[in-house]
């Protein structure tokens, strides 16, 4: 038998971590809590990312899910109201069913996923390994995810930047530009 | 006696912390994780944090709205212009190799990857104020009951 890898204890852990927050934001009915336990469940997420060696996905994860969605939910929540109204039990039943399919239909895939960190895996075998091989003589960026994302896929990331912007007019054009009427309010 | 006292002072503290680590997140993308993205967002944070406890109004002094609508499309500009420039040099559209092609170590990559990088930082920082901005103007501020 293989020697026992102890650092999967701290994945249970934190999956346990975030099975809790998300029964706990499901249960919750005050929003002001329910926001804050959303941010803590992407924190949660980002520290499971930096313990699986994705640590760039858990630095996005930290600064958009934990940060700035938490505080774009905020400013939403202080439109509505503060407490969500109950949901009558008959949603329950069909939310469950829905859940409890996709859930099985996970757990039927997982037998076709490869191991965590198999070299063989589709992830790692083929334009990863060739990345990885030809970063260093062609980019020469000790970064191989800032090399593809920049240079390698400068294309996509060039796509991306246009999203972001079009996602900003779109919510200038929809909620108006916030210069019209100017407010008076703090900082004194 | 202002009752985020506590709160104001430990801001005026990290804000900038939290901006000089954004701008090191950018520089040092090519080095370590991060980039131009992550170190909008860490920028932005900054500025929504100064808007949370100092107000909206401090905050539009300090980053005007019209600073950052012009900033999202200028970052885009950054981004495409590094491309266009490329292709003046002779090369292909983000061909980052044209900027410096006497180099032997592709200090064009390094050149050509911290400038669309800073593009995706202006859009990304300015866009993300920009929602902020606009969804603040619209929410009344947190009653102090809520604090």
């Amino acid at each position: 038998m293989e020697s026992f890898d102890w650092t999967q204890l701290l994945d249970y852990a934190l999956m346990a971590m975030l099975l809790a927050v998300g029964v706990a934001i499901v249960r919750l009915r005050n929003l002001f809590a329910a926001v804050m336990l959303m941010g803590v469940y992407s924190l949660l997420s980002a520290a499971w990312f930096v313990s699986l060696d994705a640590v760039d996905v858990a630095f996005t994860e930290a600064a958009v899910g934990a940060g700035i969605s938490t505080v774009l939910m905020l400013g939403a929540m202080l439109l509505t109201a503060r407490e969500a109204e109950p949901v009558k039990a008959g949603r329950h039943w069909a939310a469950l069913a829905v859940v409890l399919a996709t859930g099985a239909a996970l757990f039927f895939a997982i037998g076709d996923m490869p191991a965590y960190g198999d070299p063989n895996a589709p992830a790692n075998a083929y334009v990863g390994l060739d990345y990885i091989i030809r970063t260093p003589q062609e980019i020469a960026v000790p970064n191989v995810v800032t090399a593809v994302l920049a240079s390698y896929r400068g294309f996509d990331t060039f796509g991306e930047t246009v999203v972001i912007f079009a996602a900003g007019l779109g919510v200038m054009l929809l909620l108006g530009f916030g210069g019209k009427k100017p407010k008076k309010e703090g900082g004194e | 006696m202002n009752p985020h006292l506590v709160l104001r002072v430990v801001s005026k503290l990290l804000i900038p912390i939290i901006v000089i680590f954004g701008f090191y997140v950018h520089f040092h993308g090519d080095y370590s994780p991060g980039g131009g993205f992550q170190a909008g967002v860490i920028i932005a944070s900054a500025v929504i944090l100064y808007a949370l406890i100092f107000g909206m109004g401090a905050a539009r002094e300090a980053v005007p709205a019209w600073f950052v609508r012009a900033g999202s499309a200028v970052g885009v500009l950054i981004y495409g212009g590094t491309g266009f420039v490329t292709w003046l040099l002779g090369g292909n559209f983000l061909s980052y190799d044209m900027l410096d092609p006497e180099s032997t170590h592709h200090a064009g990559q390094h050149l050509g990857i911290i400038l669309v990088e800073l593009g995706v930082l202006t859009t990304v920082f300015s866009v993300m104020v920009v929602i902020f901005y606009t969804f603040a103007s619209r929410a009344p501020d947190i009653p102090e009951e809520e604090w």
